[in-house]
C-alpha cells in the first residue's frame, strides 16, 4: 500500500525538517502532556503518533488522505509536547509542515480558503466586520449579556460556539497612528491582532491607555495585518508569508524601540513561527524575522519592566482573580510578570494556578474542526476555575478569553473573563 | 490482512468505535521506545476482562496472534506486533477501582498511568514507590508485565514487590484471579509472581491489587562528585554499611558527566570522574541526621564536591545533570542502544572499567549511568546506523557487555525485559534446561502460541 505519484516538491515542507523528525525516539513522554491526547486517548493524536505519521507520509507508507488530514488537525499547537520533550523535537513545526503537505496535495480546506480570502485583505475584513455589525445580530441568536458573550453562530459547524458581539468600529480605525509620549521613554509599536481589533477592542484601549500612562510614544501601524497564525495553521504558507512580509514592513517602518503584543498567539507567531517557519525557509527574511522576534515583547513584560504602578485605591470590579496561562505565553516563559502585576494591585487576591497550568482548548482552527474535543479540554480549566472560587479569570490572550467565556457561559457561575490589561487599566491612576 | 468476518466479530465484541484498522492506526500501534516497527492487522480497545476473554477465544479459533499493549513505552519491544495480528490496547481500562486506606492497598485496572495512581494515593498520605522513568505515561499493566524498576528500587524494591494479586485473562480465554488482597497467602503456586515480568506472554492482566506504604514525611536530595568511580562505589558501600538505605542512589560515570557537561556546561568540576545522587526519605529528624552522617562518611573518599538541597527547587537543580543525560546523548550519535545490565552493587567499579575497555576495543561512544544502589547500569551505546559497520560493531559490544555482567554474577536486564531486543542473547544467561522449563509453562497455558508470540525466546 504505497502511495505513488507524490511529487517530491509537495513533500518539501517535511523534507526540509527531516532531521527534526528523526530526533523523536518514540519514548512516549508526550502522552503525559498533550491536552488532546488526554481527551481522545488514541496514539495517532499524540505527538509521537503524529511524527510517526509524518514519517510515514514521507516514506509513502501513510497515504495523504482525509484520515491523515483529520489526525494532523487534532493538534492545538499549544507546544506542551515541545516544552516537555527530552530530545527537543519541535512537534508544532512538524504538524504545520504536515498540514502544508496535505494542503499542497489535497488543496486548502474550505476554512483555510476562507481565511486566505478574508485575512489576506484588511479591506475585505473591515467590510465584513462592518457587515457583521449590522447583519449578525439579526442572524445570530442572542444569549444573556452577563456571560460577556452575546452571539451564537447560526451555522451548522459553529452552531454551539458563542462569541462576543462585534464592536461598532474596529480598534484600528479609532486612533491616530502615532501618539507622542515623553522623549525619555521608549517608542513602542503596538501590534494588535485580529481578535482584539474586531472582537475585543477594549483590550486595545486598555493597552493604549497603559502605554500612554507610562509616557511611551505609541505607534499603531495602520497597515499591520493578521499575524498569519490562522493561515499557517491550515498549511497555507503563501498567505502566511504574504501577511508576514507586510507585517515585517509595517513594523520595521515605525523604527520603534520595542514591539508590543497583548495577544499571546500573535506574540507566539512572531517569536517562533516567523523565524522557524518563514526565516529558515526564505533566506532573505531570516535576519528580519529574527530581529522582529527579538524586539517583540508581551505587554505584561513591558509593563513590569517599565514599572507599572497601580492607584492605591483598592476598589474595583474584581476581588479574587484566577490567572490562566495562555500556552503561547508560557512557551515563551512569560509566567512571572502577569502574576507580579496582578499581585501589585491593592484589594485584589490572586489565586495561584501556575502548577496546574493547562491549555484552554481553543487552538485556533482546531476548535472549528473539533469543537467537542475543544470544549472537553476546556472543561479541565473550568473545573480548576470553579475550585478556585474566583470571581474573575484574567489571561493574556483574547483567544483564551473567548474559549473560557464560552465554557463559563454554559454554567451560572457569573465569573467574568477579562484580559489582564483590562484589569490593570481599571486600576491605573490615569483612569481615576 | 485479517478476514472481514474476524473484524466484524471483533467489532461485535468491543463495539465498532473500539476496533481500528486504518493504516494510520496500524502505524501508530506498531512501535514502542525501541523504535522497532511492525504493522498489526487490527487494533482493539476492550473495556473489560469479559471482552478480552471473548477476543482470546476468537483468537484461538482463528489462530490469530494477540499482542497486549499499554502505553507502548517499553524498551525491549514487548508489545510489538511482530509478524502481524491484533494489538490489544488496555488504555480504556484506566480506572482506579479502590484505594483502601485501612488495608493500605489499591485496586486498579491495567491502563491506569503509574503517576496518576501515585498522585491519587499520595493525596491520602499513602505511597506507591516503584518509579520507572516513564511513570508519567507508562501504565501499571505494562509495569507489572515487565516488572518495572526505577531509582527507588534500592530501598523499596521493584513492581513485583508491590503486587498482591491479579485478575488475568489466560491465553485460551479463561479469566482467573491470582493472589488476593492479603499480604499472606500460600495456597497453590504463586502465579502472581510468575505473571510479574512475564512480558504479556502468559496472560493479559485486567486488574491489579497493589500494596501501599505510608507516605514518607520528607525527602532530601544530595549530590556528590568524586575523583574516581571507586570513590563513588566506596561511598555507596560506606552508606549501606552505616545501615542507611537511601530511597535512591543514582550514579553517572565519567562518560555521562563528560557527555552532559560537553553539551550543557553545567559547571560540574572538570576532574569529576563519578557523580552520586543520593535521596533520603522518611521522618524529618532521621533524614537530617542521616544526611549529616553521609556527609561525614563520604568526605575521605576522594570527594570533590558535596551539595545538599534545602528544598524541592534546589533538589531539582541537583537532578538536572541526571535528567539532561538523555538529550545530551542524542547529540553524540543519532541511534541509541539502551541496555540495562545489573551486577551486585560492589562490582560496579569493576564493570565500569570493563566497559571502558570495550569502548576502546570497538571505538564507539558508550555512556553509563544508573542505579548505584541496586547495581543496575544503563549502558548506552551510541551509534549511527546509517554508517556501514556500526550496527555490527554495536552488536559485538553488546555481547561483550552482557558477558561481563554475567561473569560478575549479574544479569543482562534489570528492568527492561527481554522482549524482542534481547531474545537473541538469552542463551548467554539461561541454560537449555531453564529455557525448557519456561517454554513448558508457556506451552501449557498457550498451546496455540497466540499470546504475544516471538518474545523472550529466540526463534
Amino acid at each position: 500500500m504505497r502511495c505513488r505519484n507524490i511529487k517530491t516538491l509537495d513533500m518539501e515542507p517535511l523534507a526540509r525538517i527531516e532531521n527534526e523528525l528523526k530526533k523523536c525516539v518514540k519514548c512516549g513522554a508526550c502522552r503525559a502532556h498533550c491536552p488532546v491526547f488526554s481527551v481522545l486517548g488514541r496514539e495517532p493524536v499524540s505527538a509521537r503518533g503524529k511524527i510517526a505519521l509524518a514519517r510515514g507520509v514521507m516514506t509513502g507508507t501513510v497515504p495523504l488522505d482525509a484520515r491523515t488530514r483529520a489526525d494532523m488537525s487534532k493538534c492545538l499547537l499549544c507546544g506542551r509536547c515541545v516544552e516537555k520533550c527530552a530530545n527537543d523535537v519541535p512537534t508544532d513545526l512538524i504538524v504545520l509542515a504536515a498540514r502544508e503537505v496535505l494542503a499542497r496535495k489535497r488543496g486548502l480546506t474550505p476554512l483555510s480558503r476562507m481565511i486566505r480570502l478574508l485575512f489576506g485583505s484588511r479591506k475585505l475584513m473591515n467590510g465584513c466586520a462592518l457587515l457583521a455589525n449590522v447583519a449578525l445580530p439579526l442572524l445570530f441568536r442572542r444569549i444573556p449579556a452577563s456571560s460577556g458573550l452575546r452571539l451564537r453562530f447560526p451555522f451548522r459547524f459553529f452552531s454551539r460556539r458563542r462569541i462576543p458581539a462585534m464592536p461598532r468600529r474596529p480598534f484600528l480605525d479609532r486612533h491616530p497612528e502615532v501618539t507622542e509620549g515623553r522623549p525619555d521613554r521608549p517608542r513602542v509599536a503596538y501590534f494588535i491582532g485580529c481578535m482584539t481589533n474586531f472582537m475585543y477592542p477594549q483590550i486595545g484601549e486598555a493597552a493604549l491607555g497603559l502605554l500612554k500612562e507610562l509616557g511611551c510614544t505609541v505607534i499603531i501601524p495602520k497597515d499591520q495585518q493578521c499575524c498569519g497564525f490562522p493561515a499557517i495553521s491550515g498549511g497555507d504558507f503563501e498567505t502566511f508569508r504574504f501577511l508576514a512580509e507586510k507585517n515585517l514592513a509595517a513594523l520595521e517602518k515605525c523604527s520603534a524601540d520595542v514591539i508590543v503584543t497583548a495577544c499571546a498567539s500573535c506574540g507566539g507567531a512572531f517569536h517562533r513561527l516567523y523565524p522557524r517557519v518563514l526565516g529558515e525557509r526564505i533566506p532573505g527574511l531570516a535576519s528580519r524575522c529574527e530581529a522582529l522576534a527579538e524586539k517583540t515583547v508581551d505587554a505584561a513584560v513591558l509593563l513590569q519592566r517599565f514599572g507599572f504602578e497601580p492607584s492605591a485605591d483598592g476598589s474595583g470590579s474584581c476581588q479574587r482573580v484566577f490567572y490562566h496561562d495562555p500556552c503561547h505565553l508560557r512557551n515563551r516563559s512569560v509566567v512571572r510578570e502577569p502574576r507580579q502585576l496582578l499581585r501589585s494591585l491593592p484589594g485584589l487576591e490572586l489565586v495561584d494556578t501556575e502548577r496546574a497550568a493547562s491549555c484552554c482548548g481553543l487552538g485556533g482552527t482546531f476548535n472549528y474542526y473539533h469543537y467537542n474535543t475543544s470544549m472537553e479540554v476546556n472543561a479541565g480549566r473550568l473545573a480548576a476555575i470553579a475550585d478556585s472560587k474566583a470571581d474573575t479569570v484574567a489571561t493574556g490572550c483574547p483567544g483564551c478569553m473567548m474559549q473560557i467565556a464560552d465554557g463559563l457561559s454554559r454554567g451560572r457561575s457569573g465569573i467574568r473573563v477579562r484580559h489582564l490589561l483590562e484589569i490593570l487599566a481599571e486600576k491605573s491612576p490615569g483612569n481615576r | 490482512m485479517l478476514k472481514m468476518h474476524i473484524i466484524k466479530e471483533l467489532k461485535a465484541i468491543v463495539g465498532r468505535e473500539h476496533v481500528a484498522v486504518e493504516r494510520q492506526d496500524l502505524v501508530c500501534y506498531g512501535y514502542d521506545a525501541t523504535q522497532m516497527e511492525f504493522l498489526p492487522d487490527a487494533v482493539v480497545f476492550p473495556a473489560d476482562s469479559g471482552e478480552i476473554s471473548r477476543i482470546m477465544t476468537l483468537a484461538n479459533r482463528e489462530r490469530m496472534p494477540v499482542f497486549p499493549r499499554g502505553a507502548g513505552s517499553g524498551f525491549s519491544g514487548g508489545s510489538l506486533p511482530k509478524g502481524g495480528g491484533i494489538v490489544l490496547v488496555t488504555t480504556r481500562m484506566n480506572r482506579i477501582l479502590r484505594i483502601d486506606t485501612e488495608n493500605m492497598i489499591a485496586v486498579v485496572e491495567p491502563g491506569v498511568v503509574t503517576g496518576d495512581l501515585q498522585n491519587a494515593v499520595e493525596k491520602l498520605g499513602l505511597f506507591y514507590p516503584p518509579d520507572p522513568a516513564s511513570l508519567n505515561f507508562s501504565t501499571l499493566g505494562g509495569n507489572v508485565a515487565e516488572c518495572a524498576g526505577g531509582p527507588r528500587a534500592v530501598k523499596y524494591g521493584v513492581t513485583k514487590d508491590f503486587v498482591l494479586g491479579l485478575e488475568v485473562v489466560l491465553p485460551c480465554g479463561e479469566i482467573i484471579t491470582t493472589g488476593g488482597e492479603t499480604f499472606k497467602g500460600v495456597v497453590g503456586y504463586d502465579l502472581t509472581k510468575l505473571l510479574c515480568g512475564s512480558e504479556g506472554t502468559l496472560g493479559i492482566i485486567t486488574r491489579i491489587v497493589l500494596r501501599l506504604l505510608p507516605l514518607p514525611e520528607t525527602r532530601k536530595t544530595m549530590l556528590a562528585m568524586f575523583e574516581s568511580i571507586d570513590g563513588a562505589a566506596s561511598a555507596v558501600a560506606a552508606i549501606i554499611r552505616a545501615r542507611i538505605i537511601p530511597a535512591t542512589l543514582e550514579f553517572m560515570d565519567h562518560s555521562a558527566i563528560a557527555c552532559v557537561e560537553g553539551q550543557f556546561r553545567l559547571g560540574m568540576p572538570g576532574n569529576a570522574r563519578a557523580a552520586l545522587l543520593v535521596e533520603l526519605d522518611g521522618d524529618r529528624e532521621l533524614v537530617e541526621r542521616q544526611a549529616a552522617d553521609i556527609g561525614v562518611l563520604i568526605s575521605p573518599l576522594g570527594l570533590i564536591e558535596f551539595r545538599a538541597a534545602a528544598d524541592a527547587a534546589e533538589a531539582e537543580v541537583l537532578w538536572k545533570a541526571r535528567r539532561l543525560i538523555s538529550p545530551a546523548l542524542r547529540k553524540v550519535n543519532p541511534d541509541k542502544i539502551n541496555e540495562d545490565i545489573v551486577v551486585p552493587r560492589s562490582r560496579i567499579p569493576d564493570i565500569i572499567r570493563r566497559i571502558d575497555e570495550i569502548r576502546e576495543t570497538y571505538d564507539i561512544p558508550i555512556v553509563n549511568f544508573g542505579h548505584a544502589g541496586d547495581g543496575n547500569i544503563h549502558v548506552n551505546i551510541m551509534i549511527d546506523r546509517s554508517m556501514p559497520g556500526q550496527a555490527e560493531k554495536a552488536d559485538r559490544a553488546v555481547r561483550d557487555i552482557f558477558r561481563a555482567a554475567l561473569d560478575r554474577g549479574g544479569s543482562m536486564s534489570g528492568e527492561h525485559g527481554v522482549g524482542l531486543s534481547k531474545a537473541p542473547y538469552i542463551t548467554m544467561e539461561l541454560t537449555p534446561a531453564q529455557i525448557g522449563a519456561m517454554k513448558a509453562i508457556k506451552k501449557a497455558l498457550d498451546p496455540n502460541n497466540i499470546l504475544n508470540p516471538g518474545k523472550i525466546f529466540p526463534e
